[in-house]
């Protein structure tokens, strides 16, 4: 019996692994198999977990994946269009081929982690670490423990990234089930800017595991746009841990639009730890067949005069299930804070579900928070006015989930990227009878 | 052109016409007056399709054809357009996108060719610029933000693209000042013909002296109680509906 049950062979003893022959990455991926060992798998018993269960991981084993192995053709790769730079990464492992980071800006650095690792180990070294310390996260643990692709993005002090840079994984393109971890360590210093696109997208019918931590330090007065899809495939299995610091006057945007897999859960903890700092830290998910979508966060309001804002909306079909956890925390001095949380789920089936559990934790007595949620179906009177207008019900249908959902794509500063996520949304919609080109035109 | 017999229907379960009888002859225009509670928007909703109001008895004639078992969108196809005293708000859906899908689904149902885009931009403007309406409310997500005055005009506007042979006017003066009023009865006047035909339901007979009647009919308690002509709507103006319907409103 392996120590890790759902993954083939040993994990880490006679593997070929990056940064193997830096003795603290070795001593780091040590610990993390200790301590995953402790906390083994999550359990519903956890709170942060009461709702999803990786289930997959309980028949399956998967094969981490190594140097080596057939590349296979791709035909398309998705992207937002102009980007300064872009890393593909097919079944975990770098695609040269289909990247291209050859024309960055000066101050900037965008690579794999493995490369960076290579060419400046004591940088990796004195940043890996220094956001994501949760001791008690399994899947952080496990990916400290297993970390085999990933990237790096760097922006020095005062640098701004005009276009964003992207970053695709495409799973799914194997013979029997894969494992991968990928590991990114993203550092804006001070006022300095950048957008960063990350595309997860599942192609073929292997079935994946993709267990991802992205370590995000934003520095005072700086400004990052972090926008994900998650396009994971019926056999997919993504579970992305996420830790982002946010320093003095420093803003950061996340969106996550999550449009399949399986079984998916991005759990997202930030800390707003400079006075003046701000998060806004939205989604949207569309779920059908047996698809399960978990969003969970904690934002750590640490210092006064901070903001926060969330929207997640979602559209939930079939006996798909959607977990919405969040929870802001104000600490005792954190006077002057601004917190708002909202989740709005459409059920389009009976079989449907959504688990809802926004929380506000308010130590300081000078704030303005505020949480809210709701659940409802289609509104029969909106289906009934476009329907007597002629308009057929399917398409009516399709316009009441965009009208639904494009409020909360509306959180997405960038106009590309909106655009881009919004015609992914409407290529979600059944029979996607809508006129994209003309939405996006006027919307 | 319309002929409704015996109509009966039922909302959740309970009975609200019960017994109408009204036809309506090509070109002519029919007020539907009534206190609240007579089944009027009731009326306008069975007429339109809506969901949860179910025929349990009698037929609805339509050009020959008996619309009972239609789907609201092929009575729009088929030429019915139900003006909504509450217009909705959708947001998300600029309202020129949502007058072109609405344009296109009828040609498309009727084995027309679908407008041009262009040709339907031109057409949207003129039709706006009849109704006083600005291109602004054409950019806009429909009806989201508009005061009641505008979404009542943005009815008008559907119904003089989607030019319908019986155009249903739920209360579609409430609300209305009198400049709005006019715009509204333009609007309405100006699809006036032959072949087409209105039903004008309204609680009050202001409506009624900017769109002229051929006929107006007393409802109440789920049945014509009277029918009379243009003077008839005064009348009742003057005098309430308790000397028509036997009790007062």
């Amino acid at each position: 019996m392996s120590i890790l049950p759902f993954i083939e062979g040993e994990p880490i003893a006679g593997r070929q692994l990056i940064g193997q022959d830096l003795a603290w990455l070795t001593t780091r991926r040590q610990a993390g198999i200790e301590r995953f060992q402790k906390t083994g798998l999550p359990t519903q018993k956890l709170e942060s977990w009461k709702y999803t269960r990786l289930r997959p991981l309980d028949d399956t084993r998967y094969l981490p994946v190594d140097a080596g192995g057939t590349d296979i053709s791709i035909d398309t790769v998705p992207s937002v269009g102009d980007v300064a730079a872009r890393l593909v990464f097919v079944n975990g492992r770098l695609r040269a081929d289909l990247s291209d980071i050859s024309e960055l800006p000066e101050g900037v650095r965008f690579d794999t982690l493995e490369n960076v690792l290579a060419e400046d180990p004591l940088w990796v070294e004195a940043n890996m670490g220094s956001v994501a310390k949760d001791a008690d996260q399994a899947m952080l643990a496990l990916n400290d423990a297993m970390m085999d692709s990933g990237f790096v993005l760097h922006v020095q002090k005062g640098k701004a990234l005009t276009k964003p840079v992207e970053v695709v994984f495409i799973g799914g393109l194997t013979d029997q089930a894969i494992a991968y971890f990928p590991r990114n360590l993203i550092v804006l210093e001070e006022a300095s800017q950048a957008t960063l696109v990350k595309h997860h997208v599942g192609h073929g019918r292997a079935e994946y595991f993709a267990n991802s931590v992205s370590e995000i330090a934003v520095g005072d007065a700086a400004n990052f746009k972090h926008y994900k899809v998650q396009a994971e495939s019926i056999h997919a299995t993504h579970v992305a841990t996420v830790h982002t610091r946010i320093g003095r006057d420093a803003n950061y945007e996340g969106f996550g639009l999550s449009i399949g897999g399986l079984l998916s859960r991005t759990e997202t903890n930030i800390t707003l730890a400079g006075q003046g700092a701000n998060a806004g830290l939205h989604g949207a998910y569309m779920m059908r067949g047996n698809e399960h979508c978990d969003n969970t966060s904690y934002i750590d309001m640490a210092v006064p005069n901070t903001t926060c804002n969330q929207v997640f909306k979602g559209v939930l079909d079939d006996a798909s299930r959607g977990v919405f956890q969040g929870k802001i925390h104000v600490a005792r001095d954190a006077q002057k804070a601004d917190g708002r949380m909202l989740n709005k789920t459409l059920l389009l089936s009976n079989d449907a579900e959504i688990d809802s559990k926004p929380e506000l934790e308010i130590y300081a007595d000078d704030v303005q928070c505020a949480h809210g949620m709701t659940t409802g179906q289609l509104d029969t009177t909106a289906l009934f006015y476009l329907r007597s207008r002629g308009i057929p019900e399917a398409l009516a249908r399709n316009m009441l989930v965009q009208s639904f959902l494009g409020d909360a794509l509306e959180e997405i500063s960038d106009e590309n990227v909106r655009e881009v996520f919004l015609d992914r949304v409407v290529h979600w919609l059944p029979a996607h009878c809508f006129l994209a080109g003309e939405w996006k035109e006027s919307a | 052109m319309l002929e409704i017999k015996d109509l009966h229907a039922t909302v959740g379960g309970t009975e609200i016409l019960k017994g109408l009888h009204l036809v309506v002859e090509p070109g002519e225009v029919h007020a539907i007056m009534g206190p609240n509670g007579s089944g009027k928007s009731t009326l306008s909703y069975v007429l339109a399709g809506r969901e949860g109001y179910d025929v349990t008895g009698g037929r609805i004639i339509y050009n020959g054809e008996d619309l009972t078992n239609l789907e609201p969108e092929e009575r729009a196809a088929k030429g019915i357009f139900l003006a909504f005293q509450y217009p909705v708000e959708i947001p998300g859906v600029p309202n020129s996108t949502f007058l072109n899908e609405a344009l296109n689904a009828v040609r498309r149902y009727r084995g027309e060719e679908e407008m041009d885009k262009i040709e339907f931009i031109k057409m949207l403007r003129a039709k706006t610029k009849e109704l006083s309406m600005s291109d602004e409310m054409l950019k806009r997500a429909v009806n989201v933000g508009f005061s009641g005055g505008e979404k009542k005009r943005n009815e008008v506007l559907q119904m003089a693209i989607l030019e319908p042979t019986l155009a249903i006017l739920d209360e579609t003066d409430s609300g209305l000042d009198i400049d709005a009023l006019k715009i509204v009865a333009d609007g309405v006047n100006a699809l006036r013909s032959p072949e087409r035909s209105s039903l004008v339901i309204t609680h009050y007979q202001r409506l009624l002296d900017y769109i002229v009647p051929d006929k107006v009919h007393i409802l109440a308690k789920g049945r014509i109680q009277h029918t009379g002509g243009k003077e008839l709507a005064h009348e009742l103006e003057a005098k309430g509906y308790a000397d028509f319907v036997g009790e007062a409103a």
